[in-house]
């Protein structure tokens, strides 16, 4: 219990001791807390940020759909309307054909009947020739009659 | 050995430190006069008469003992020390650590001050250590270093003191006191300038035409700090290990009264964890305070 230089000793003791832990102790230990603070922080932002993108990125996604739906029906009703068009113009094309072809036939209908009129005008006219000769004979001269005869045919 | 001795001996004989310094023997009753040589002090008297220089073998070495186990133990958690994961020890010293740092945010705010953390994390954990010996029964290591020394240096067993706790010496709690107040006085001055510190101590707290009367306040004031830090440590330190001591010479006194002594250790010893847990506490706070005050350019 008597003040002696074990107080010396101790103040050296302390002194050592408080700078052992001040150079050796302290730094490394708070700086792996301050790290840790820093990487939990950081963690905790990259979360956030990554929950934003999320929304972000499903905002973006409805957006998309969105847009291929609208893009979508326009095509249908592209087609729709091609569709139509389509059937209309081949309507038409059909019709012009039918009369096309309908207007051929008559034509040919029209030549075949002038043919045929034609060859029985000259058929009517040989036989009316033949009646004209067996009726009056020798007497009639196809050189001389035939003028009358082109006649007769006309006439028929 | 309470058999052999009377109780107020054995109380004595545990309130002496192992004492190193010159030897002195009792010529006449009363009469001292040194040897020239140097060695343990076989009495409390004799301690007495070493004067200043002489050391508290016991009071050392638990000391420095207690303080390299807290520095070893830190170091190795520092070398490792990771921002990953912390397991086991790293987790215990990032307790305490954590601990520390924010009872010193909590008090000092003299801006970056790369002392006063460590400071205090070397406190509060050494001076726990030093008082948590007071826990060990109080023959325990004691008689086993009395008799290891009779057994190894041929001396009597009876004349070996040893001190566990160094707190209960006033050495031990003065010292780091005085490194306290000495750590105090460095950063008034750095801070405050000579001239401001000064002014500290003669212009207040009744003006300059009280200078004299503000001197001695001051004066008192400052010097103060420092004991009453270190006295206070020793004091509760030293009235622990005395009721501790006054428990155990009850163990001498039969049956009944020891196994009640028993129950009064052990209820005593409950109740000491609080307080040396507490004082280590006030010990770093007081210190960090001071030195926040230390810090402070107007009060």
């Amino acid at each position: 219990m008597n003040i002696n230089a074990t107080i010396i000793g101790q103040i050296i003791a302390f002194a050592v001791f408080v700078a052992f832990c001040m150079k050796y102790v302290w730094p490394p230990i708070m700086q792996a807390l301050e790290e840790r603070k820093k990487k939990i922080a950081d963690g905790l932002a990259a979360a956030e940020r990554g929950r934003h993108e999320q929304e972000l990125a499903e905002k973006r996604a409805q957006q998309v759909i969105h847009e291929a739906k609208e893009q979508a029906s326009e095509i249908v009703a592209q087609a729709q309307k091609r569709g139509n068009e389509i059937v209309d113009e081949s309507k038409a094309n059909a019709r012009v054909e039918g009369e096309r072809i309908l207007n051929s036939a008559k034509a040919e209908i029209d030549q075949e009947a002038n043919r045929a009129r034609d060859e029985l005008k000259s058929q009517v006219g040989g036989i009316a020739l033949a009646g004209a000769g067996k009726i009056l004979g020798r007497e009639i001269d196809e050189k001389a009659h035939t003028d009358l005869l082109d006649e007769l045919v006309s006439r028929i | 050995m309470a058999s052999e001795i009377t109780t107020s001996e054995y109380i004595k004989h545990h309130l002496q430190n192992l004492t190193f310094g010159q030897k002195h023997v009792e010529t006449d009753p009363g009469v001292w006069a040194p040897t020239g040589e140097w060695g343990l002090a076989m009495s409390s008297e004799e301690a007495a008469k070493m004067g200043f220089w002489s050391i508290n073998v016991d009071t050392m070495f638990m000391s420095i003992l207690l303080g390299a186990l807290m520095m070893w133990f830190f170091r190795s958690v520092a070398k490792k020390a990771s921002a990953g994961i912390p397991t086991g020890t790293q987790n215990f010293a990032e307790m305490i650590i954590d601990f520390i740092d924010d009872t010193v945010r909590g008090s000092f705010s003299g801006g970056k001050n790369n002392l006063v953390a460590p400071l205090a994390l070397t406190i509060f954990v050494w001076v726990f250590l030093m008082n948590l010996m007071d826990l060990i029964p109080v023959d325990l290591i004691p008689m086993a270093v009395a008799q290891s020394a009779g057994a190894l240096f041929g001396v009597d067993p009876h004349h070996v003191y040893f001190k566990i706790v160094p707190t209960t010496d006033p050495n031990a709690t003065l010292g780091m006191a005085i490194f306290v107040f000495l750590l105090m006085l460095y950063y008034s001055f750095k801070i405050k300038g000579t001239g401001g510190f000064i002014g500290e101590l003669t212009l207040q707290p009744f003006g300059k035409w009280a200078m004299p009367i503000n001197t001695v306040l001051e004066t008192v004031t400052l010097i103060a700090k420092p004991f009453s830090l270190g006295l206070r440590l020793f004091g509760n330190m030293y009235a622990g290990e005395m009721v501790f001591i006054l428990i155990a010479t009850m163990y001498g006194a039969g049956l009944v009264l020891g196994s009640f002594a028993g129950l009064l250790q052990v209820g005593w010893a409950i109740f000491h964890i609080l307080i040396i847990t507490l004082q280590a506490f006030i010990f770093m706070v007081l210190t960090t305070v001071y030195l926040d005050m230390a810090h402070q350019e107007h009060h």
